[in-house]
Protein backbone atom coordinates (compact mmCIF):
# COMPACT_ATOMS: atom_id res chain seq x y z
CA UNK A 1 0.00 0.00 0.00
CA UNK A 2 0.96 3.41 -0.98
CA UNK A 3 2.23 5.18 2.56
CA UNK A 4 0.64 8.31 0.92
CA UNK A 5 -2.63 6.31 1.38
CA UNK A 6 -2.38 5.85 4.89
CA UNK A 7 -0.81 9.49 5.66
CA UNK A 8 -3.76 10.97 3.67
CA UNK A 9 -6.39 8.63 5.81
CA UNK A 10 -4.52 9.63 9.31
CA UNK A 11 -4.93 13.33 8.10
CA UNK A 12 -8.51 12.85 6.70
CA UNK A 13 -9.47 10.89 9.76
CA UNK A 14 -7.66 11.68 12.85
CA UNK A 15 -9.81 9.25 14.82
CA UNK A 16 -8.79 6.81 17.24
CA UNK A 17 -10.04 4.48 15.04
CA UNK A 18 -8.22 4.85 11.63
CA UNK A 19 -5.17 5.18 13.88
CA UNK A 20 -4.46 1.16 13.55
CA UNK A 21 -3.30 -0.40 9.75
CA UNK A 22 -5.77 -2.95 9.94
CA UNK A 23 -8.43 -0.33 10.68
CA UNK A 24 -7.42 1.96 7.51
CA UNK A 25 -7.38 -1.42 5.18
CA UNK A 26 -10.32 -2.18 6.26
CA UNK A 27 -11.71 0.75 5.93
CA UNK A 28 -10.44 1.04 2.34
CA UNK A 29 -12.15 -2.47 1.74
CA UNK A 30 -15.22 -1.45 2.89
CA UNK A 31 -14.97 1.69 0.85
CA UNK A 32 -14.49 -0.72 -2.44
CA UNK A 33 -16.44 -3.44 -2.15
CA UNK A 34 -19.98 -1.73 -0.67
CA UNK A 35 -20.54 0.26 -3.86
CA UNK A 36 -20.11 -2.52 -5.73
CA UNK A 37 -22.76 -4.64 -3.39
CA UNK A 38 -25.02 -1.70 -3.64
CA UNK A 39 -25.07 -1.16 -7.49
CA UNK A 40 -25.51 -5.04 -8.60
CA UNK A 41 -27.99 -5.21 -5.74
CA UNK A 42 -30.13 -2.77 -7.51
CA UNK A 43 -30.37 -5.20 -10.51
CA UNK A 44 -30.65 -8.57 -7.86
CA UNK A 45 -33.85 -6.95 -5.94
CA UNK A 46 -35.18 -5.68 -9.49
CA UNK A 47 -35.29 -9.07 -10.90
CA UNK A 48 -36.21 -10.41 -7.81
CA UNK A 49 -33.41 -12.70 -7.40
CA UNK A 50 -32.95 -12.70 -3.88
CA UNK A 51 -32.76 -16.68 -3.63
CA UNK A 52 -30.74 -17.24 -6.43
CA UNK A 53 -27.89 -14.32 -5.12
CA UNK A 54 -28.28 -16.16 -2.08
CA UNK A 55 -27.69 -20.11 -3.86
CA UNK A 56 -24.51 -17.78 -5.34
CA UNK A 57 -22.72 -17.76 -1.78
CA UNK A 58 -23.43 -20.98 -1.19
CA UNK A 59 -21.68 -22.34 -4.60
CA UNK A 60 -18.63 -20.20 -3.35
CA UNK A 61 -18.69 -21.98 0.04
CA UNK A 62 -18.52 -25.34 -2.16
CA UNK A 63 -15.80 -23.69 -4.18
CA UNK A 64 -13.70 -22.74 -1.03
CA UNK A 65 -14.07 -26.17 0.26
CA UNK A 66 -12.61 -27.74 -2.89
CA UNK A 67 -9.74 -25.37 -3.42
CA UNK A 68 -8.76 -26.20 0.16
CA UNK A 69 -9.34 -30.02 -0.17
CA UNK A 70 -6.53 -29.46 -3.09
CA UNK A 71 -4.37 -27.68 -0.67
CA UNK A 72 -4.37 -24.62 -2.48
CA UNK A 73 -2.91 -21.57 -0.58
CA UNK A 74 -5.56 -19.29 -1.47
CA UNK A 75 -8.90 -21.59 -1.82
CA UNK A 76 -10.52 -17.82 -3.09
CA UNK A 77 -9.61 -18.64 -6.75
CA UNK A 78 -10.92 -22.06 -7.13
CA UNK A 79 -13.57 -20.79 -5.72
CA UNK A 80 -14.25 -18.30 -8.26
CA UNK A 81 -13.98 -20.46 -10.86
CA UNK A 82 -16.04 -23.27 -9.17
CA UNK A 83 -18.78 -20.43 -8.29
CA UNK A 84 -18.68 -19.36 -11.81
CA UNK A 85 -19.47 -22.87 -13.00
CA UNK A 86 -22.25 -22.80 -10.77
CA UNK A 87 -23.68 -19.78 -11.53
CA UNK A 88 -23.20 -20.37 -14.94
CA UNK A 89 -25.42 -23.85 -14.32
CA UNK A 90 -28.16 -22.36 -12.45
CA UNK A 91 -28.73 -19.08 -14.96
CA UNK A 92 -28.89 -21.95 -18.18
CA UNK A 93 -31.12 -24.42 -16.24
CA UNK A 94 -33.67 -21.16 -15.25
CA UNK A 95 -33.77 -20.22 -18.66
CA UNK A 96 -34.38 -23.87 -19.87
CA UNK A 97 -37.52 -24.94 -17.76
CA UNK A 98 -40.12 -23.11 -17.41
CA UNK A 99 -41.62 -24.34 -14.23
CA UNK A 100 -40.84 -23.00 -10.67
CA UNK A 101 -37.21 -21.66 -10.56
CA UNK A 102 -37.27 -21.19 -6.63
CA UNK A 103 -37.42 -25.66 -6.33
CA UNK A 104 -34.46 -26.06 -8.43
CA UNK A 105 -32.51 -23.06 -7.11
CA UNK A 106 -33.59 -24.42 -3.84
CA UNK A 107 -31.99 -28.12 -4.89
CA UNK A 108 -28.85 -27.03 -6.12
CA UNK A 109 -27.99 -24.26 -3.19
CA UNK A 110 -28.30 -26.62 -0.44
CA UNK A 111 -26.55 -29.65 -2.12
CA UNK A 112 -23.66 -26.94 -2.66
CA UNK A 113 -23.47 -26.17 0.75
CA UNK A 114 -24.15 -29.45 1.36
CA UNK A 115 -20.82 -30.92 -0.19
CA UNK A 116 -18.74 -27.69 0.80
CA UNK A 117 -19.57 -28.77 4.67
CA UNK A 118 -18.75 -32.46 3.71
CA UNK A 119 -15.45 -31.39 2.26
CA UNK A 120 -14.28 -29.22 4.48
CA UNK A 121 -15.18 -31.55 7.49
CA UNK A 122 -13.10 -34.12 6.15
CA UNK A 123 -10.17 -35.11 7.82
CA UNK A 124 -11.45 -33.03 10.71
CA UNK A 125 -10.36 -29.29 10.10
CA UNK A 126 -13.34 -27.76 9.79
CA UNK A 127 -12.46 -25.64 12.67
CA UNK A 128 -9.77 -24.29 10.16
CA UNK A 129 -12.45 -23.11 7.64
CA UNK A 130 -15.09 -22.28 9.76
CA UNK A 131 -13.69 -18.30 9.64
CA UNK A 132 -15.37 -18.55 6.19
CA UNK A 133 -19.26 -19.06 7.92
CA UNK A 134 -18.46 -15.49 9.87
CA UNK A 135 -15.85 -13.75 7.86
CA UNK A 136 -13.08 -11.69 9.24
CA UNK A 137 -12.76 -7.76 7.17
CA UNK A 138 -9.54 -7.23 9.69
CA UNK A 139 -7.74 -9.82 8.12
CA UNK A 140 -7.76 -8.24 5.02
CA UNK A 141 -4.23 -8.11 3.79
CA UNK A 142 -2.89 -5.18 1.22
CA UNK A 143 -2.45 -7.82 -1.97
CA UNK A 144 -6.21 -8.17 -1.42
CA UNK A 145 -7.09 -4.50 -1.48
CA UNK A 146 -4.82 -4.40 -4.97
CA UNK A 147 -7.26 -7.35 -6.14
CA UNK A 148 -10.43 -4.88 -4.78
CA UNK A 149 -8.89 -2.23 -6.32
CA UNK A 150 -8.99 -4.28 -9.79
CA UNK A 151 -12.34 -6.11 -9.29
CA UNK A 152 -13.79 -2.57 -8.77
CA UNK A 153 -12.79 -1.21 -11.53
CA UNK A 154 -13.65 -4.52 -13.97
CA UNK A 155 -17.08 -4.20 -12.48
CA UNK A 156 -17.87 -0.76 -13.25
CA UNK A 157 -16.36 -0.83 -16.98
CA UNK A 158 -18.86 -3.91 -17.49
CA UNK A 159 -21.64 -2.55 -15.76
CA UNK A 160 -21.52 0.40 -18.13
CA UNK A 161 -22.29 -1.30 -21.08
CA UNK A 162 -24.61 -3.75 -19.56
CA UNK A 163 -26.93 -1.92 -17.15
CA UNK A 164 -29.40 -0.59 -19.48
CA UNK A 165 -29.51 -3.78 -21.07
CA UNK A 166 -30.44 -5.56 -17.66
CA UNK A 167 -33.10 -3.05 -16.87
CA UNK A 168 -34.75 -3.93 -19.83
CA UNK A 169 -34.40 -7.92 -19.63
CA UNK A 170 -36.19 -6.81 -16.15
CA UNK A 171 -39.15 -5.39 -17.20
CA UNK A 172 -39.68 -8.05 -19.83
CA UNK A 173 -37.58 -10.42 -21.46
CA UNK A 174 -39.31 -10.50 -24.73
CA UNK A 175 -39.31 -6.63 -25.14
CA UNK A 176 -35.52 -6.91 -24.44
CA UNK A 177 -35.23 -9.25 -27.20
CA UNK A 178 -37.37 -6.79 -29.30
CA UNK A 179 -34.53 -3.91 -29.08
CA UNK A 180 -32.21 -6.67 -30.00
CA UNK A 181 -30.93 -7.63 -25.79
CA UNK A 182 -29.42 -11.08 -25.96
CA UNK A 183 -31.18 -11.83 -22.63
CA UNK A 184 -28.69 -15.43 -21.75
CA UNK A 185 -25.69 -14.36 -22.59
CA UNK A 186 -26.25 -11.06 -20.51
CA UNK A 187 -27.94 -12.56 -17.68
CA UNK A 188 -25.46 -15.18 -17.66
CA UNK A 189 -22.47 -12.23 -17.50
CA UNK A 190 -24.69 -10.81 -14.45
CA UNK A 191 -24.64 -13.78 -12.39
CA UNK A 192 -20.90 -14.45 -13.13
CA UNK A 193 -20.14 -10.87 -11.72
CA UNK A 194 -22.16 -11.73 -8.58
CA UNK A 195 -21.13 -15.04 -7.89
CA UNK A 196 -17.25 -13.60 -8.25
CA UNK A 197 -18.32 -10.32 -5.77
CA UNK A 198 -19.79 -12.45 -3.34
CA UNK A 199 -16.76 -15.38 -3.62
CA UNK A 200 -14.06 -12.98 -2.78
CA UNK A 201 -16.44 -11.30 -0.09
CA UNK A 202 -17.10 -14.56 1.69
CA UNK A 203 -13.74 -14.35 3.63
CA UNK A 204 -14.18 -11.24 5.03
CA UNK A 205 -18.16 -10.90 5.61
CA UNK A 206 -19.08 -14.66 5.90
CA UNK A 207 -21.34 -17.07 3.93
CA UNK A 208 -24.00 -16.28 6.19
CA UNK A 209 -24.86 -13.09 5.78
CA UNK A 210 -23.29 -12.10 2.14
CA UNK A 211 -26.58 -12.03 0.48
CA UNK A 212 -27.58 -9.49 2.58
CA UNK A 213 -25.20 -7.11 1.83
CA UNK A 214 -26.41 -7.46 -1.99
CA UNK A 215 -30.23 -7.62 -0.83
CA UNK A 216 -30.55 -5.06 1.58
CA UNK A 217 -28.92 -1.70 0.23
CA UNK A 218 -31.27 -2.07 -2.68
CA UNK A 219 -34.41 -3.44 -0.68
CA UNK A 220 -34.30 0.07 1.46
CA UNK A 221 -33.20 2.31 -1.40
CA UNK A 222 -36.72 0.97 -3.90
CA UNK A 223 -38.29 1.99 -0.74
CA UNK A 224 -37.67 5.60 -1.58
CA UNK A 225 -36.54 5.80 -5.36
CA UNK A 226 -38.82 7.17 -7.88
CA UNK A 227 -36.92 6.63 -10.85
CA UNK A 228 -33.73 4.63 -11.39
CA UNK A 229 -31.52 7.27 -11.22
CA UNK A 230 -32.44 7.93 -7.31
CA UNK A 231 -32.76 4.22 -7.33
CA UNK A 232 -29.13 3.59 -8.40
CA UNK A 233 -27.20 6.38 -6.22
CA UNK A 234 -29.35 5.85 -3.23
CA UNK A 235 -28.82 2.17 -3.12
CA UNK A 236 -24.57 2.84 -3.27
CA UNK A 237 -24.86 5.39 -0.87
CA UNK A 238 -26.85 3.43 2.05
CA UNK A 239 -24.42 0.79 1.17
CA UNK A 240 -21.68 3.05 2.03
CA UNK A 241 -23.20 4.68 5.04
CA UNK A 242 -23.56 0.56 6.23
CA UNK A 243 -20.20 -0.41 5.49
CA UNK A 244 -18.42 2.49 7.51
CA UNK A 245 -20.77 2.92 10.39
CA UNK A 246 -20.45 -0.75 10.50
CA UNK A 247 -17.24 -1.12 10.75
CA UNK A 248 -16.88 1.60 12.96
CA UNK A 249 -19.72 0.21 15.66
CA UNK A 250 -17.42 -3.17 15.00
CA UNK A 251 -14.54 -1.50 16.51
CA UNK A 252 -16.21 0.09 19.10
CA UNK A 253 -18.37 -2.95 20.15
CA UNK A 254 -15.75 -5.47 19.28
CA UNK A 255 -18.23 -7.50 17.43
CA UNK A 256 -17.89 -9.16 14.09
CA UNK A 257 -18.19 -6.90 11.55
CA UNK A 258 -19.89 -8.42 8.59
CA UNK A 259 -22.92 -8.55 10.99
CA UNK A 260 -22.47 -4.98 12.32
CA UNK A 261 -22.69 -4.02 8.71
CA UNK A 262 -25.90 -6.02 7.58
CA UNK A 263 -27.39 -4.96 11.50
CA UNK A 264 -26.34 -0.98 10.04
CA UNK A 265 -28.58 -1.82 6.55
CA UNK A 266 -31.38 -3.27 8.38
CA UNK A 267 -31.62 -0.51 10.72
CA UNK A 268 -31.64 2.14 7.20
CA UNK A 269 -34.36 -0.21 5.39
CA UNK A 270 -36.79 0.41 8.04
CA UNK A 271 -36.29 3.79 8.15
CA UNK A 272 -36.74 3.75 3.98
CA UNK A 273 -39.93 1.81 5.13
CA UNK A 274 -41.63 4.31 7.58
CA UNK A 275 -40.63 7.13 5.20
CA UNK A 276 -42.39 5.55 2.28
CA UNK A 277 -45.22 4.98 4.75
CA UNK A 278 -45.19 8.58 5.63
CA UNK A 279 -45.26 9.61 1.88
CA UNK A 280 -48.31 7.96 0.93
CA UNK B 1 -25.86 -2.35 -65.34
CA UNK B 2 -27.31 -6.19 -64.08
CA UNK B 3 -31.70 -5.47 -63.28
CA UNK B 4 -32.89 -7.85 -60.91
CA UNK B 5 -36.40 -7.38 -59.58
CA UNK B 6 -35.91 -5.81 -56.48
CA UNK B 7 -39.62 -7.66 -55.68
CA UNK B 8 -37.83 -10.93 -56.12
CA UNK B 9 -35.76 -12.38 -52.99
CA UNK B 10 -34.72 -15.71 -52.76
CA UNK B 11 -37.52 -16.99 -54.34
CA UNK B 12 -40.66 -15.01 -53.01
CA UNK B 13 -41.90 -12.16 -54.13
CA UNK B 14 -44.70 -9.92 -52.64
CA UNK B 15 -46.83 -8.77 -55.76
CA UNK B 16 -45.67 -5.27 -55.32
CA UNK B 17 -46.08 -4.60 -51.53
CA UNK B 18 -43.63 -4.92 -49.09
CA UNK B 19 -44.18 -8.06 -47.34
CA UNK B 20 -43.26 -10.78 -44.12
CA UNK B 21 -43.64 -14.19 -44.97
CA UNK B 22 -43.94 -16.77 -42.04
CA UNK B 23 -42.89 -20.31 -43.65
CA UNK B 24 -43.53 -23.57 -41.57
CA UNK B 25 -43.60 -21.99 -38.25
CA UNK B 26 -43.26 -24.44 -35.18
CA UNK B 27 -42.85 -24.42 -31.68
CA UNK B 28 -42.29 -26.89 -29.45
CA UNK B 29 -41.41 -27.43 -25.31
CA UNK B 30 -39.93 -30.58 -24.57
CA UNK B 31 -42.73 -32.97 -26.25
CA UNK B 32 -44.98 -30.14 -25.75
CA UNK B 33 -45.69 -29.11 -29.51
CA UNK B 34 -47.33 -25.76 -28.87
CA UNK B 35 -47.43 -24.56 -32.67
CA UNK B 36 -46.76 -26.85 -36.04
CA UNK B 37 -46.73 -26.13 -40.14
CA UNK B 38 -48.08 -22.05 -39.52
CA UNK B 39 -47.99 -19.99 -42.62
CA UNK B 40 -48.66 -16.04 -42.91
CA UNK B 41 -48.22 -13.84 -45.54
CA UNK B 42 -48.18 -10.40 -43.87
CA UNK B 43 -49.00 -7.16 -46.13
CA UNK B 44 -47.37 -3.53 -45.10
CA UNK B 45 -50.30 -1.16 -44.20
CA UNK B 46 -52.91 -3.70 -43.30
CA UNK B 47 -53.64 -4.72 -39.61
CA UNK B 48 -53.97 -8.50 -39.13
CA UNK B 49 -55.18 -9.55 -35.90
CA UNK B 50 -54.82 -13.15 -34.13
CA UNK B 51 -58.02 -14.58 -32.74
CA UNK B 52 -58.21 -18.22 -31.05
CA UNK B 53 -58.75 -19.97 -28.34
CA UNK B 54 -57.02 -19.85 -24.73
CA UNK B 55 -53.68 -21.77 -24.91
CA UNK B 56 -53.87 -21.58 -28.79
CA UNK B 57 -50.72 -20.60 -29.00
CA UNK B 58 -51.24 -16.73 -30.23
CA UNK B 59 -48.24 -15.30 -27.67
CA UNK B 60 -45.83 -17.87 -28.26
CA UNK B 61 -46.65 -17.46 -32.18
CA UNK B 62 -45.62 -13.55 -31.45
CA UNK B 63 -42.73 -14.28 -29.22
CA UNK B 64 -41.50 -16.82 -32.08
CA UNK B 65 -41.78 -14.51 -34.77
CA UNK B 66 -39.22 -11.88 -32.58
CA UNK B 67 -36.85 -14.41 -31.76
CA UNK B 68 -37.29 -14.94 -28.27
CA UNK B 69 -38.36 -18.34 -28.21
CA UNK B 70 -36.48 -20.85 -30.19
CA UNK B 71 -38.94 -21.89 -33.60
CA UNK B 72 -38.36 -24.12 -36.96
CA UNK B 73 -38.61 -22.53 -39.92
CA UNK B 74 -38.07 -19.36 -42.01
CA UNK B 75 -39.37 -15.40 -41.82
CA UNK B 76 -38.36 -13.65 -44.56
CA UNK B 77 -39.28 -9.90 -45.06
CA UNK B 78 -38.84 -7.42 -47.69
CA UNK B 79 -39.28 -3.86 -48.03
CA UNK B 80 -41.09 -2.03 -50.69
CA UNK B 81 -38.29 -1.13 -52.64
CA UNK B 82 -36.68 -4.06 -52.63
CA UNK B 83 -33.67 -2.49 -50.62
CA UNK B 84 -33.73 -4.19 -47.47
CA UNK B 85 -34.64 -7.58 -46.81
CA UNK B 86 -33.60 -10.05 -44.18
CA UNK B 87 -34.39 -9.37 -40.53
CA UNK B 88 -37.17 -6.65 -40.24
CA UNK B 89 -37.14 -4.39 -37.11
CA UNK B 90 -39.45 -5.05 -34.82
CA UNK B 91 -41.71 -3.40 -32.52
CA UNK B 92 -43.24 -5.35 -29.49
CA UNK B 93 -45.86 -3.96 -27.15
CA UNK B 94 -46.18 -7.49 -24.71
CA UNK B 95 -49.37 -8.59 -23.49
CA UNK B 96 -48.02 -7.74 -19.42
CA UNK B 97 -44.73 -6.77 -17.86
CA UNK B 98 -43.32 -9.45 -15.21
CA UNK B 99 -42.74 -6.49 -13.75
CA UNK B 100 -42.44 -5.95 -9.82
CA UNK B 101 -44.83 -2.90 -9.65
CA UNK B 102 -42.76 -1.03 -7.05
CA UNK B 103 -39.43 -1.09 -8.67
CA UNK B 104 -38.31 2.67 -9.28
CA UNK B 105 -38.39 2.46 -13.02
CA UNK B 106 -40.33 5.33 -14.55
CA UNK B 107 -41.43 5.74 -17.97
CA UNK B 108 -38.94 8.02 -19.26
CA UNK B 109 -36.01 5.29 -17.59
CA UNK B 110 -37.40 2.86 -19.83
CA UNK B 111 -36.88 5.02 -23.32
CA UNK B 112 -33.85 6.13 -22.12
CA UNK B 113 -32.31 2.38 -20.96
CA UNK B 114 -33.80 1.14 -24.47
CA UNK B 115 -32.55 4.07 -26.11
CA UNK B 116 -29.74 5.65 -24.71
CA UNK B 117 -25.93 4.36 -24.88
CA UNK B 118 -25.05 5.49 -21.29
CA UNK B 119 -26.25 3.86 -18.15
CA UNK B 120 -29.78 5.14 -17.42
CA UNK B 121 -28.46 6.41 -13.67
CA UNK B 122 -25.56 8.42 -15.46
CA UNK B 123 -27.78 9.92 -17.98
CA UNK B 124 -29.24 13.87 -17.63
CA UNK B 125 -32.57 13.39 -18.16
CA UNK B 126 -32.98 17.25 -19.35
CA UNK B 127 -31.85 16.50 -22.74
CA UNK B 128 -33.35 13.00 -23.68
CA UNK B 129 -37.00 13.90 -21.88
CA UNK B 130 -37.73 16.27 -25.08
CA UNK B 131 -37.48 13.60 -27.47
CA UNK B 132 -39.52 10.86 -24.81
CA UNK B 133 -42.53 13.40 -24.73
CA UNK B 134 -42.87 13.74 -28.42
CA UNK B 135 -42.62 9.65 -29.03
CA UNK B 136 -45.16 9.46 -26.30
CA UNK B 137 -46.95 12.19 -27.92
CA UNK B 138 -47.89 9.84 -30.70
CA UNK B 139 -50.06 7.97 -28.07
CA UNK B 140 -50.98 10.74 -26.46
CA UNK B 141 -49.01 9.75 -23.23
CA UNK B 142 -46.54 12.81 -22.73
CA UNK B 143 -47.74 13.68 -19.16
CA UNK B 144 -46.80 10.36 -17.90
CA UNK B 145 -43.00 10.54 -18.65
CA UNK B 146 -42.31 10.88 -15.07
CA UNK B 147 -44.47 8.35 -13.85
CA UNK B 148 -43.41 5.28 -12.32
CA UNK B 149 -44.54 2.21 -14.66
CA UNK B 150 -45.98 0.18 -11.87
CA UNK B 151 -48.64 3.61 -11.44
CA UNK B 152 -49.89 3.22 -14.76
CA UNK B 153 -53.30 1.94 -15.40
CA UNK B 154 -53.36 -0.79 -17.32
CA UNK B 155 -54.35 0.76 -20.30
CA UNK B 156 -51.52 4.16 -19.86
CA UNK B 157 -48.84 1.29 -19.91
CA UNK B 158 -50.38 -0.14 -22.66
CA UNK B 159 -49.70 3.17 -24.57
CA UNK B 160 -46.90 3.56 -23.17
CA UNK B 161 -45.78 0.39 -24.39
CA UNK B 162 -46.92 1.09 -27.63
CA UNK B 163 -45.03 4.42 -28.17
CA UNK B 164 -41.52 2.91 -27.29
CA UNK B 165 -42.56 -0.33 -29.55
CA UNK B 166 -42.50 2.85 -32.62
CA UNK B 167 -39.29 4.19 -31.17
CA UNK B 168 -37.72 4.24 -34.22
CA UNK B 169 -40.86 3.28 -36.55
CA UNK B 170 -40.83 -0.84 -37.13
CA UNK B 171 -41.39 -2.35 -40.11
CA UNK B 172 -43.36 -4.84 -38.37
CA UNK B 173 -45.66 -4.10 -35.08
CA UNK B 174 -46.41 -6.98 -33.01
CA UNK B 175 -48.88 -6.28 -30.35
CA UNK B 176 -49.87 -8.91 -27.81
CA UNK B 177 -53.63 -7.51 -26.30
CA UNK B 178 -54.00 -7.85 -22.35
CA UNK B 179 -56.91 -10.00 -21.61
CA UNK B 180 -57.43 -7.69 -18.61
CA UNK B 181 -56.97 -4.84 -16.70
CA UNK B 182 -57.81 -2.58 -19.81
CA UNK B 183 -61.56 -0.93 -20.25
CA UNK B 184 -63.56 -0.76 -22.71
CA UNK B 185 -63.19 2.64 -23.75
CA UNK B 186 -59.44 2.52 -23.22
CA UNK B 187 -59.35 -0.86 -26.00
CA UNK B 188 -61.54 1.30 -28.30
CA UNK B 189 -58.95 3.82 -27.97
CA UNK B 190 -55.99 1.65 -28.38
CA UNK B 191 -57.75 0.08 -31.42
CA UNK B 192 -58.14 3.50 -33.25
CA UNK B 193 -54.46 4.65 -32.42
CA UNK B 194 -53.16 1.70 -34.02
CA UNK B 195 -55.42 1.69 -37.06
CA UNK B 196 -54.52 5.46 -37.43
CA UNK B 197 -50.91 4.61 -37.53
CA UNK B 198 -51.30 1.75 -39.61
CA UNK B 199 -52.29 4.31 -42.43
CA UNK B 200 -50.07 6.94 -41.42
CA UNK B 201 -46.60 5.09 -41.16
CA UNK B 202 -47.91 1.92 -43.93
CA UNK B 203 -47.06 -0.38 -41.15
CA UNK B 204 -47.58 -4.29 -40.91
CA UNK B 205 -49.38 -5.17 -38.05
CA UNK B 206 -50.08 -8.15 -35.63
CA UNK B 207 -52.35 -7.95 -33.12
CA UNK B 208 -53.36 -10.56 -30.59
CA UNK B 209 -57.26 -10.26 -30.06
CA UNK B 210 -59.39 -11.08 -27.67
CA UNK B 211 -62.19 -8.83 -28.65
CA UNK B 212 -64.24 -10.35 -31.71
CA UNK B 213 -65.98 -6.90 -31.98
CA UNK B 214 -63.27 -4.81 -32.62
CA UNK B 215 -61.43 -7.13 -34.73
CA UNK B 216 -64.05 -6.93 -36.81
CA UNK B 217 -64.36 -3.16 -36.90
CA UNK B 218 -60.69 -2.79 -37.42
CA UNK B 219 -58.67 -5.63 -38.64
CA UNK B 220 -58.21 -5.90 -42.40
CA UNK B 221 -57.39 -9.55 -41.92
CA UNK B 222 -58.10 -12.25 -39.46
CA UNK B 223 -56.25 -15.32 -38.63
CA UNK B 224 -57.58 -18.03 -36.52
CA UNK B 225 -55.37 -20.24 -34.74
CA UNK B 226 -55.38 -23.24 -32.54
CA UNK B 227 -52.12 -24.98 -32.53
CA UNK B 228 -52.01 -24.06 -36.47
CA UNK B 229 -53.41 -21.72 -38.71
CA UNK B 230 -57.00 -23.03 -39.34
CA UNK B 231 -58.17 -20.37 -41.12
CA UNK B 232 -57.72 -16.80 -42.55
CA UNK B 233 -59.48 -13.95 -44.31
CA UNK B 234 -61.39 -10.95 -43.83
CA UNK B 235 -62.99 -10.98 -39.96
CA UNK B 236 -66.31 -11.88 -41.92
CA UNK B 237 -65.31 -14.48 -43.63
CA UNK B 238 -63.13 -16.18 -40.90
CA UNK B 239 -66.22 -15.75 -38.18
CA UNK B 240 -68.32 -17.24 -40.87
CA UNK B 241 -65.85 -20.36 -41.29
CA UNK B 242 -66.67 -23.72 -40.35
CA UNK B 243 -63.88 -23.47 -38.04
CA UNK B 244 -64.62 -20.32 -35.66
CA UNK B 245 -68.22 -22.20 -35.54
CA UNK B 246 -66.85 -24.91 -33.79
CA UNK B 247 -64.71 -23.36 -31.47
CA UNK B 248 -66.83 -20.32 -30.58
CA UNK B 249 -70.49 -21.89 -31.94
CA UNK B 250 -72.63 -19.97 -34.07
CA UNK B 251 -71.07 -16.71 -34.89
CA UNK B 252 -73.44 -14.33 -32.99
CA UNK B 253 -73.96 -16.63 -30.22
CA UNK B 254 -70.40 -17.53 -29.84
CA UNK B 255 -68.91 -13.88 -30.43
CA UNK B 256 -70.96 -13.32 -27.26
CA UNK B 257 -69.70 -16.58 -25.38
CA UNK B 258 -66.65 -15.68 -26.61
CA UNK B 259 -66.87 -11.84 -24.49
CA UNK B 260 -68.25 -13.87 -21.30
CA UNK B 261 -65.36 -15.74 -20.97
CA UNK B 262 -62.43 -12.81 -21.46
CA UNK B 263 -65.01 -10.60 -18.42
CA UNK B 264 -63.87 -13.55 -16.03
CA UNK B 265 -60.10 -12.28 -16.00
CA UNK B 266 -61.54 -8.60 -15.73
Amino acid sequence: MPAFVYDAMDFLLPFQWVSYAFMKNALLAVLLISPLFGLLGTMVVSNKMAFFSDALGHGAFTGIAIGALFGLLNPVIAASVFSVLFAILITVIKDKSREATDTIIGVFSSLAVALGLVLISMGGSFNKYSSYLIGDLLSISVAEIGVLVLVFLLVMLIWFFIANKLLLISVNPSLAASRGVKTLPLEIVFTCIVAVIVTISIQWVGLLIVNSMLVLPAAAARNVARNTRQYTFTSVLIALISGILGLIGSYYLNTATGATIVLVSGVLFFLSLAVKRVRS
Amino acid sequence: MNQTNPQEYKGFACSGFCCTKIENFGVAFGSAVILEDVNLHIHCGELTAIIGPNGAGKSTLLKAILGDIRHTGKLKYLDAKGQRSGNPLIGYVPQHLAFDRGSPVSVLDLFNAAEGRLPVFLQRNRKTKARVEESLSIVKAQHLVDRKLGALSGGELQRVLLALALDPIPDLLLLDEPVSGIDQKGLELFYKTVSDLRREYDLSIILVSHDLDLVEHYADRAILINKTVLSQGTPQEVFDGPDARELFGSVRFGREAYDETQEGGN
